[in-house]
């Protein structure tokens, strides 16, 4: 085996965050056995799958596009430190503030210390999933500031003391009926005969955050892209607070991810194609709010931008695995999957749920943390097939299950088991022996059929029927046959 | 035309019949058919787990005892589409890049059944008499790994006396993925639930598909729950005449 390059690098560290959680096969049978859950996610998935395919059909050159968006995010990677250092140089031209955060202990200093110079005690937030990452609002809290989620979503999940488990709609998990108990039970303004229809649900959370946005002096964001030739931040958003919070506060302090960045504005014009498309199933997203550094009277005057790594540095270092990075978080992949309409985002322990979370948890945090995650996919492909910039999450999980294995140094059953198969497939003569002992499987059998194997391959016989193996193989056909061809 | 069966170790230990239909077939379609002993597996179950130094003898194998043929066919998607777009990636992972070389050019020629008889025999109709109600599973690695599209389609479209009824949400995984059915059985378990109540749906009586490992496991919970729909290899079908 060749040597692997991306040893030692720091992966992003435990104890701080939500990138990792408990076994995905144990999590999930809990989540499959929410038959709420499971009606709820089937009939969004359903919804936004069908918008998604009717917007990427009107247009004759997607795959044209997702080829470019693939090309962009490839091209930029390989010169990340050049765009990176482009970036700082021009927000601070700008009158921005740049920060530079190894991992997420050290961005969530920076931003509370930031916090804190501003004497307020009290943030407002635009929807992200990279402050989520890090686990920024805990350590907000552990300070005494109080962080308020003011996408709908967000704050669905907020107040209901509940963890996020998609990446654009972070309370797929919930129907109107659970939406209205969480507002009544948590949000003291909410008016006392609300009912669950989308439109009271919605002005209720609207008349709630109306006055944290005005009364707000500090905004937290995350960032869709970051242009480096002319240092300007980019959210793309639907309800609108975003725009509130990245435009009322005096001060907006932006965590990114430096795979998050675009080298030129024509950059940015195929994404701007691809996400909306790929997210919402929209042909444009309602709000697209960009700044530049700081404009004297203009929406904040102080400026602070924190480029977080947490694992991101020692993902590059993988090159079967780094296009992982390419990802623009617009949960395609997890609308089309069939593993992640069943069990939900929860199952997958981290604030990457579905295919890309799949590859992407285990990169950022070190194969060994999130060990089960390489495998909770049936390999089926329909998220690479979806996916706009054309990550092959099928190839990288199967990388991330080898990278799994080769880490591995203490022996398994499993590894002796494949170690036998290996050694049995690896000569006919060995092969034909095991298929006669194979042939003792007829023992268990009725009618054909086995109702019960031993582990580990009880779990199949659990739900399954195995085949009885039959009383003449492939291989003895052939050599019984008179008058074949050879 | 002289054509190489590699028969997947699945079909060979467990479904010989799939085997033996496309011998038949292709025999029948007047074709020479080889089917070079050595062979043994082409080692996805490994690649698929990540036991990738395992599989690297079964895909040397693999290449050594198909390279001195120019087709080869293959009655399964998913082991099909380990040999194009495994072999030579796990060739070049442990530095072996005159194997992977070599495992491409291999690749190139070795045909998933469907694709064979289409692309390469330029057949539709094939002669076959099937008077069965039938619906059709595409499988994940034939659709999307392989791109064959509606060729199985077509080609069930030509059998006399076959009934052909759509299968609702056919592009839906079946939830088998190999060791997934097993390391995840639960949630292929709820997959799998799915595609029976689609199967069902169909009320066909047969369910078909490219790939014995697909129908192992959508036959092995029709089975369970003896619904009296049976699983039957497309090669079968393919084969049968009056």
């Amino acid at each position: 085996m060749s040597t692997p390059v991306y040893l030692g690098m720091p992966t992003a560290p435990r104890g701080v965050g939500h990138l990792r959680g408990e076994p995905f096969p144990a999590a999930a049978r809990r989540a499959l056995a929410d038959s709420q859950l499971r009606r709820n996610l089937g009939r969004a998935t359903a919804t936004i799958r069908a918008k998604r395919a009717a917007v990427v059909a009107e247009l004759p050159d997607w795959e044209e596009l997702r080829a470019a968006g693939s090309a962009i995010k490839a091209g930029t990677m390989a010169h990340l430190d050049r765009y990176l250092e482009q970036l700082e140089e021009q927000v601070t031209a700008r009158g921005g503030v740049v920060h530079w955060a190894r991992d997420a202990v050290e961005a969530n200093r920076i931003v509370v210390d930031l916090v804190r110079a501003t004497g307020a005690t009290e943030a407002v937030k635009v929807k992200s999933i990279v402050t989520d990452e890090i686990g920024l609002n805990e350590a907000l809290a552990a300070a005494g500031i109080r962080a308020r989620e003011t996408d709908l979503a967000e704050l669905i999940v907020q107040l209901g003391r509940d963890r996020p488990s998609h990446i654009l709609v972070p309370a797929i998990h919930r129907n109107r009926a659970e939406i209205r108990d969480i507002f009544l039970r948590e949000m003291s303004d909410a008016p006392p005969g609300l009912t669950d229809s989308p439109a009271a649900l919605t002005e209720a959370a609207r008349l709630h955050l109306r006055r944290a946005f005005l009364s707000a002096r500090v905004g937290i964001s995350g960032a869709n892209f970051a242009i480096a030739e002319t240092g300007t931040l980019c959210v793309v958003e639907s309800e609108g607070n975003g725009r509130m919070c990245l435009t009322l506060p005096d001060t907006l302090i932006t965590v990114m991810g430096i795979e998050k960045i675009l080298p030129t504005w024509a950059d940015l014009g195929v994404f701007l194609q691809l996400l909306p498309r790929s997210s919402t199933g929209e042909r444009m997203n309602p709000y697209t709010s960009m700044w530049t550094g700081v404009t004297p009277g203009d929406g904040p005057q102080q400026f602070h931008l924190v480029l977080l790594d947490n694992g991101r540095t020692a993902a590059l270092a993988d090159p079967a695995g780094r296009s992982a990075l390419h990802c623009i978080r617009c949960s395609a992949c997890l609308n089309v999957c069939p593993v992640y309409e069943r069990t939900g985002g929860h199952a997958y322990g981290s604030v990457y749920p579905g295919p890309i979370g799949a590859i992407l948890s285990p990169m950022l945090t070190g194969v060994e943390d999130n060990a089960s995650l390489p495998y909770a996919s049936s390999l089926c492909g329909a998220c690479y097939e979806a996916c706009p910039v054309k990550i092959d999450i099928p190839s990288i999980l199967v990388h991330l299950r080898a990278r799994h294995v080769e880490e591995t140094h203490r022996p398994t059953p499993e590894a002796v088991t494949m170690a036998a198969a290996s050694w049995v497939l690896a000569r006919p003569g060995r092969l034909r022996a095991g298929q006669r002992a194979g042939r003792l499987g007829r023992l268990l059998s009725r009618d054909g059929r086995i109702r019960r194997l031993p582990p580990p391959l009880a779990g199949w016989t659990a739900a399954r029927d195995a085949p009885a193996p039959p009383a003449q193989t492939f291989r003895q056909w052939w050599r019984s046959r008179a008058g074949g061809t050879r | 035309m002289r054509i190489a069966l590699f028969v997947t170790c699945l079909a060979d230990t467990l479904f010989p019949q799939a085997g033996v239909a496309t011998v038949q077939l292709l025999e029948r379609l007047g074709h020479q058919v080889d089917f070079p002993q050595a062979q043994t597996c082409c080692g996805q179950m490994h690649v698929n787990t990540g036991y990738q130094a395992a599989a690297l003898p079964l895909i040397s194998r693999y290449v050594e005892v198909f390279e001195g043929y120019d087709v080869i066919v293959v009655p399964s998607g998913s082991c099909t589409g380990s040999i194009r777009h495994q072999h030579a990636m796990v060739a070049r992972r442990a530095g072996d890049e005159a194997l992977a070389r070599r495992a491409e050019a291999v690749a190139a020629r070795s045909y998933e059944l469907s694709q064979l008889l289409v692309d390469v025999l330029e057949v539709e109709d094939v002669g076959a008499y099937y008077p069965h109600r039938v619906t059709y599973h595409p499988t994940c690695h034939s659709l999307r790994l392989l791109g064959v599209g509606d060729r199985p389609l077509r080609l069930l479209r030509q059998v006399a006396g076959l009934e052909l009824v759509e299968l609702p949400d056919a592009e839906v995984c079946c939830g088998f993925g190999g060791t997934f059915a097993v390391k995840n059985a639960d949630t292929s378990t709820a997959m799998l639930a799915d595609k029976m109540r689609n199967v069902l749906a169909t009320r066909a009586e047969v369910c078909t598909a490219g790939d014995s490992s697909c129908l192992m496991h959508i036959g092995g919970g029709l089975s369970r729950l003896r619904a009296g729909t049976r699983t039957v290899h497309l090669a079968e079908i393919l084969a049968s005449t009056p």
